[in-house]
């Protein structure tokens, strides 16, 4: 890992080995069980196969993000938009878009009548 | 004809040495060519190009033209193009027809710009090599052996080769710079919000923004030009004032204070790259620029901040390819979970699943202060530094990656390895600044970038600054000899 944190010392913010204030979360690497309740979470198949592969490469980035862990952020707000000043635009509630559900359908893997289908939800 | 930038061809095409039927067929075949070693291209629309460029000819000899008509360029398919297959490089969109067209593919179109085709990128845009698009990598045309950088590689790869004067892409992590720099061209990153999202297939969509891949600055202008403005279909899009971007390229930098970021030239950085870099600081020098350093302490931890709120938000983004509405469905699915499971394991690549489980990890009950929350505080730090540094200084410069183009799976293996790729430039992300990089020489015969960054909305000084050094050196002009004729 090439991005050392030494020039990182006596900063404005001040010390960011600010270890005291700072989370403690302790990492480690992911087992399979986890891996797997991931890939439920996010609605993803994995075979026998790939599990380990992310095993070993998702506890990578968990060990990589883990170096936030010592950032001293005690006191910042967290940014909620990219732009200084900005904030999330609303518009009025009116209808401006036109029904064009049968040119959208048109990508659809199965439609009738104008409904998408899907296997049986309720018994 | 085909190495002229895009300024040139539009003078040729005012001045009736071409004609942009002409300019577009050779473009095509070009294109057509360059497929079996390149792959810079995944859908080719050559009859609506050749159809538009016949229009296009037609109002340049009834004098009705506007500056891009009859221009021709590729656009990076993750735009929504209307009635054109659309598959952000993945198996999950491989037969989506876009049911409308991106604003920045319905504002280029109606500058009179002509769209070749679309092209290659890393899945979902999710890579740093285009080895993850689901049609094949692309090669980098300096050394095929090499990759051409991504997301946006196909872009890069496609400009270089000289196939087409400019073309879109986007940049969440640095997709349009790296490329930019490893094929050796010139590829703009606008502010956050500068350009439209609508119709741009959302990854990160704190980050995402979408620039142009072109020969010089000064095309780079001319296409921001048609392509920025307030668009009250993105809810991010500012309403900010869009100057003319080509009217200040001629201005000098005598008194320019340049800012030389400290971290970028670290260990990690090769030192060919780092001495091309030097040697263009000085070149500046002799523009009349003044160099400080600057520092930016937490600018190191970009890379982790950006692998807990870029997966975070593609986990999230993602989530609407569900195999129900439109995109790839499994055969034969039993019951909904396992229509949803299937579909999506069947449909993304390796690299989406990979930064999909990272995001719903980080997102998960009890791990969002650690990480989300965390990550976004530090995100407030990145942002603070470079605050401070532009009250002293104009544009920030440093290398815009720290190894010139990678071997083709060099880097597959371990993705910490691909990711630290885009060290330099996910700051600029961070922080929703502009940023640019340009051609500035050769380390080991590959192409080195000289990143630009700017301070919000200074698109213009950007290219002010990177035009003037483009009028005092040739580097942006090489072409890549096996593209030369």
């Amino acid at each position: 890992m090439f991005c050392q944190f030494n020039n990182l010392q006596d900063t404005p913010q001040g010390n960011v080995y600010d270890f005291a204030h700072t989370l403690r979360i302790f990492f480690m690497s992911l087992d399979r069980a986890q891996i797997q309740s991931i890939a439920h979470l996010a609605r993803l198949n994995l075979s026998e196969a790939e599990v380990p592969v992310y095993q070993d490469s998702l506890s990578r980035i968990v060990d990589l993000v883990s170096q936030l862990e010592n950032a001293a952020t005690q006191g910042v707000v967290p940014m909620a938009h990219p732009l200084p000043g900005q904030a999330q635009r609303l518009r009025a509630d009116e209808v401006v878009e036109t029904d064009r559900h049968e040119l959208f359908q048109r990508n659809a893997p199965q439609v009738e009548a104008g409904l998408y289908l899907v296997p049986k939800v309720i018994e | 004809m085909f190495t002229k930038t895009l300024a040139e061809l539009a003078r040729g095409l005012r001045g009736k040495e071409f004609s942009s039927v002409e300019l577009t067929r050779a473009l095509l075949q070009r294109i057509d060519a360059s497929q079996s070693v390149l792959n810079s291209v995944i859908s080719v629309t050559a009859d609506s190009a050749m159809a538009a460029a016949a229009a296009a000819d037609g109002q340049i000899a009834a004098g009705t033209a506007k500056p891009l008509t009859g221009l021709p360029l590729l656009h990076k398919d993750i735009f929504c193009t209307e009635g054109v297959r659309t598959t952000c490089g993945s198996r999950m969109l491989e037969n989506f027809i876009s049911p409308y067209d991106a604003t920045v593919v319905a504002k280029l179109r109606q500058a009179g710009m002509i769209m070749l085709g679309k092209t290659n990128m890393d899945e979902f845009a999710m890579g740093s090599s285009n080895e993850t698009s689901f049609f094949g990598p692309v090669t980098n045309p300096w050394n095929a052996a090499m990759v051409p950088g991504g997301s946006s590689g196909g872009s890069a790869a496609a400009v270089a080769a000289r196939l087409c004067p400019v073309a879109t892409a986007t940049d969440t992590g640095g997709s349009i710079r790296q490329p930019a720099a490893l094929c050796g061209v010139t590829g703009l990153k606008p502010t956050y919000g500068r350009v439209s999202r609508y119709g741009m297939i959302a990854f990160a969509s704190s980050l995402d923004q979408a620039g142009v891949i072109s020969l010089t600055a000064e095309d780079a202008a001319l296409i921001l030009n048609a392509m920025a403005g307030f668009d009250p279909r993105d809810s991010t899009s500012v309403d900010e004032r869009v100057p003319d971007y080509t009217a200040t390229l001629g201005d000098s930098l005598a008194g320019l204070r340049i800012g030389v970021i400290r971290e970028f030239f670290d260990a990690g950085l090769d030192a060919g790259v780092g001495a091309a870099v030097r040697a263009a600081l000085a070149a500046y020098e002799k523009l009349g620029a003044t160099l400080v350093d600057v520092d930016l302490p937490a600018l190191p931890l970009s890379v982790p901040t950006y692998y807990v709120v870029a997966p975070a938000e593609a986990s999230s983004n993602l989530a609407r390819f569900d195999g129900v509405r439109f995109g790839h469905r499994c055969k034969d699915p039993v019951n909904l979970e396992d229509l949803y499971k299937r579909s999506r394991g069947e449909g993304f690549g390796a690299e989406v699943k990979r930064r999909i489980m990272t995001g719903t990890y980080v997102l998960s009950a009890g791990y969002y202060d650690a990480y989300y929350l965390k990550a976004q505080q530090v995100r407030q730090l990145i942002a603070q530094d470079f605050a401070r540094a532009f009250a002293d200084v104009d544009v920030l410069m440093g290398p815009t990656t720290p190894t010139p183009a990678f071997g083709l799976g060099a880097k597959t293996a371990d993705p910490i390895t691909m990711y630290l790729n885009d060290i330099y430039t996910i700051g600029a992300n961070m922080a929703g600044l502009p940023a640019v990089s340009i051609p500035c020489g050769f380390a080991a015969d590959l192409p080195v970038g000289l990143q630009i960054i700017g301070a919000h909305f200074a698109e213009a000084k950007l290219l002010n600054v990177a035009h003037q050094y483009q009028l005092a050196t040739d580097w942006h002009s090489r072409v890549p000899p096996a593209w030369a004729a």
